[in-house]
């Protein structure tokens, strides 16, 4: 429905540009589409491609620093050029905002009926009282359990998920025609984020609300949206219905992008197979193999008495010579602490983490930076990896410095060259200074200082997670590329069932610090035992509509 | 495929200026700032390179010129023993540039180990330290100074000692705080894993990281004990004479200036103000400078 008369935003020619101290920075460059009443529009594309830019320009919510040209009109309203008193009748009443982050979206000394009550009061001239049973009322009808009393909670009292649905309560509360979501369910986990989304569509379809979903996964487009534009580098170069764009892709840009994402194969009927599925060809199992990691039994805590948080409880852990280990759950599962048991930056209440054969809590001294030598990190943020201070030749000579002190300096600057090598970077990089690295090359420095000693054991805590698709598909080329030629085993901890799925052999899946389910991968995630699995997994958008289209069919029907 | 995504994200390397050039700039943009730097490089000039130029005597006493008010002999006059003004204003000026400066850098290494300690060992250990600072801070430090000085005679490096110990207690604090951020940043907890020691985490990523916080801290530190000795000594229990330093010059001038020989105590009394003001401003300029780095 290419509508006309009915297009609740309207952009033409958006063209933006920030003033910084080096000159003036172009972010969109001539962006033009439209919104239907009741249409919902992904904005998909990379970190820098504009997207977020567009959807801050429709509320005219662009800092002073931003130049903007072109038209927005909302309903028929002019947001370019308007003045901040006409803008402020506009957000909030006709179109709003649901933010990526819902944990500073809302003021942390604020009850959340308050602050649905102020954005109700800022348009309507109703009493308090009234304003706090709209609240209520708003804070069921999104769907969080006990509005009632819940509309006396603090933000901090409530999780994620909710606190994502009381941001949406707010934007809704003036059945606003239009609502601009920007990246609204990527801080949450999957099974929020399924959540999330079907609140989303159930809203829009009552209220006929268009919907302009800024995002950049794939998965979340497929199974959201009626159409899609696709931008980079400040343009956007396609445009057209969700299965038109995403199944038969016109432009270049979009299949590239399109191929690099990584698809979560789902068994044809996740639930009946299951069994079957155990009972069918055992993993290849390679028991003579050396295990490098055997932890059992491990149980960590933070804090002390009642408010203490298990962290852990009883979990075993084996990674065998050359082998690749994927270690999946939501947040808060205990995936991360227990990589970083394994790397002894934790101390394990009780339980034991052998390592290369030995304990390493008992490991002293020598031993224990030899241990140490044989292991290699990679974290989540590219940012903070990497100390601003060194140039990439420091930060990869590192290790050398702590394990191999008797190099000489041309040795050590031989085998930076031939790290920076083995992960695809120009020996030219050397000198630089990581801050004018992209996040992708900033991971390849780390990959490249994690293996320059060689190690047998590669620990890598969401290495990709932080990147764009395309950055993700080459980091994680680069290092199955490195695996078979180096042989390490691989410890790799992510929330991305697809990018386990392609790249561990062996998959353990957990939740609230237990092991749920654990087995190879090929079976273990398309034919899951555990009811916990099986919902992950369910929960996982796939990128095609039409695949995604069915499978939530099916959820909606399980869950009837 | 690959080609066309790598050249997208990949080739975001800006060849900008480097940090360093794009601090000076930073800091040049704050007018005080430079103003200050060049106050400051005035005074050091002056106090170091002036008697060079200017010759005066000012160990022996001159009882035909006493009190003489500023003239052509004297610029800026004599004072009651008969040594020129103008000279005993640079004469003085090392003590008390030379105290402030060491006082202010010795302050800040001691509040720097002792806060990067507490901040990266934490428990206990950190319990303990911190409390020792609280407790230092409690007490004024003009008590202490008062309490010292009463039990011994203080030469210069006798007072940069007495003062660094006092005044590194702020410096300490900030410092655990910064530690406190860095010391969890990855690049920390990756050096940890592969087996780097505590030493080289704070040595070459935790100190150099909070160097803006050192260096800016550091001039706040030095503005403040050039003021200290300023105290110490117009009590009467800074640096003996002949030596002498801005502080006791006040000291030793306060009587005259009731008798209108104002040159005895406007001259050191501007010259504090001054470097003190100069030192604070070079202080801010250094934040902005710091600010722009980012991480």
């Amino acid at each position: 429905m290419r509508a006309d008369a009915g297009a609740i935003l309207r952009i033409d020619e958006l063209t933006v540009s920030f003033r910084t101290d080096s000159g003036e920075v172009p972010a969109v460059r001539g962006v033009s589409f439209e919104l239907a009443a009741g249409e919902a529009l992904a904005l998909v594309g990379e970190s820098g491609s504009g997207k977020s830019t567009v959807a801050l320009a429709a509320l005219g919510l662009l800092g002073g620093t931003a130049r903007v040209s072109g038209s927005i009109a909302i309903g028929d309203i002019a947001v370019v050029g308007a003045g901040e008193r006409e803008l402020q009748r506009v957000r909030g009443k006709l179109a709003s905002m649901v933010f990526q982050e819902p944990a500073t979206a809302l003021d942390p000394l604020m009850r959340v009926g308050d602050q649905i009550a102020e954005v109700i009061r800022n348009h309507d001239d109703v009493s308090a009282a009234e304003a706090q049973a709209r609240a209520v009322e708003l804070l069921g009808h999104v769907g969080l359990p006990e509005p009632a009393s819940r509309v006396r909670s603090f933000p901090f009292q409530l999780s994620g998920g909710q606190r994502q649905r009381v941001v949406i309560a707010m934007a809704i509360a003036n059945r606003p025609k239009l609502l601009i979501a920007d990246e609204p369910t990527t801080a949450l986990d999957v099974t929020v984020q399924a959540e999330i989304l079907d609140l989303l569509r159930r809203l829009a379809a009552e209220n006929d609300m268009g919907v302009l979903l800024v995002t950049h996964n794939m998965g979340v487009v497929a199974d959201f949206a009626d159409r899609v534009a696709v931008m980079t580098d400040g343009r956007l170069v396609e445009e057209g219905p969700v299965d038109e764009v995403l199944l038969r892709p016109q432009h270049e840009y979009t299949r590239a992008l399109l191929s690099a994402v990584p698809r979560l194969s789902v068994a044809e009927r996740p639930a009946a197979a299951g069994a079957a599925g155990a009972a069918g060809p055992a993993a290849p199992a390679a028991p003579a193999r050396e295990r490098y990691v055997e932890a059992s039994g491990v149980s960590v805590s933070f804090g002390r008495g009642v408010r203490a948080v298990h962290a852990l409880r009883d979990v075993s852990l084996d990674v065998a010579a050359g082998e690749t280990v994927g270690l999946v759950g939501e947040s808060g599962s205990g995936k991360s602490t227990i990589a970083r048991a394994v790397l002894g930056l934790i101390e394990p209440d009780s339980g034991s983490v052998r390592v290369f054969g030995e304990e390493l809590r008992r490991a002293r001294g020598r031993r224990l930076r030899q241990l140490r030598a044989g292991i290699g990190v990679v974290l989540q943020d590219p940012v903070a990896s990497l100390d601003a201070r060194l140039s990439v030749a420091e930060c990869i000579a590192e290790p050398l410095l702590v394990h191999a002190r008797g190099l000489g300096r041309a040795e050590r600057r031989r085998r930076v060259a031939e790290a920076l090598e083995a992960v695809r970077l120009p020996a030219a990089f050397m000198d630089r200074a990581p801050r004018e690295l992209s996040g992708g090359q900033r991971q390849r420095v780390s990959l490249a200082r994690a293996l320059v000693l060689s190690p047998r054991l590669l620990v890598a805590d969401e290495p990709t997670s932080a990147l764009d698709v395309s950055v993700q598909r080459t980091v994680l080329d680069v290092i199955t590329e490195l695996q078979r030629e180096l042989g390490f085993a691989c410890i790799f901890v992510s929330h991305d069932l697809a990018v386990v799925q392609e790249f561990a052999q062996r998959v353990v899946v957990m939740r609230a610090g237990a092991v749920v389910e654990t087995g190879p991968t090929a079976v273990t995630l398309s034919h899951p035992e555990t009811e916990y699995t099986r919902r992950l997994l369910a929960a996982v958008p796939v990128p095609d509509p039409v695949v995604q289209r069915g499978r939530r069919l099916a959820a909606a029907g399980g869950a009837a | 495929m690959s080609t066309l995504l790598q050249s997208t994200p990949e080739l975001a390397v800006a060849a900008g200026p480097t940090g360093g050039s794009l601090a000076w700039r930073r800091f040049r943009r704050n007018r005080l700032a430079v103003i200050g730097l060049a106050v400051v490089i005035f005074f050091v000039l002056f106090c170091f390179v002036g008697p060079l130029v200017y010759h005066t005597d000012q160990t022996r006493t001159d009882l035909h010129a006493i009190n003489l008010a500023p003239s052509a002999g004297h610029p800026l006059g004599t004072d009651a023993v008969g040594h020129d003004q103008l000279g005993r204003l640079m004469y003085g000026g090392t003590v008390s540039l030379m105290v402030g400066i060491a006082a202010g850098l010795l302050a800040i290494v001691i509040g720097m180990v002792w806060g990067s300690t507490a901040g990266y060992l934490g428990g206990w250990v950190e319990t303990v330290m911190m409390r020792v600072v609280d407790a230092g801070i409690a007490i004024p430090a003009l008590f202490i100074l008062l309490v010292i000085s009463a039990i011994s005679t203080p030469h210069v490096l006798g007072l940069i000692v007495i003062l660094g110990l006092v005044s590194w207690l702020v410096p300490s604090r900030l410092i655990r705080a910064e530690t406190l951020t860095l010391k969890n940043r990855d690049y920390v907890l990756t050096l940890r894993a592969f087996g780097g020691g505590h030493t080289r985490a704070i040595g070459r990523h935790i100190l150099p990281n909070s160097i803006s916080t050192i260096v800016v801290s550091a001039t706040f530190q030095i503005a403040d004990a050039i003021l200290l000795v300023a105290y110490v000594s117009y009590l009467g229990l800074g640096v003996q004479a002949p030596q002498t330093d801005w502080g006791g010059m006040l000291s030793q001038g306060l009587d005259a200036a009731y008798a209108g020989r104002w040159w005895l105590i406007v001259p050191p009394g501007v010259a504090i103000i001054l470097v003190v003001c100069a030192f604070n401003a070079i202080g801010d300029g250094l934040r902005d400078a710091f600010a722009v780095r980012g991480r």
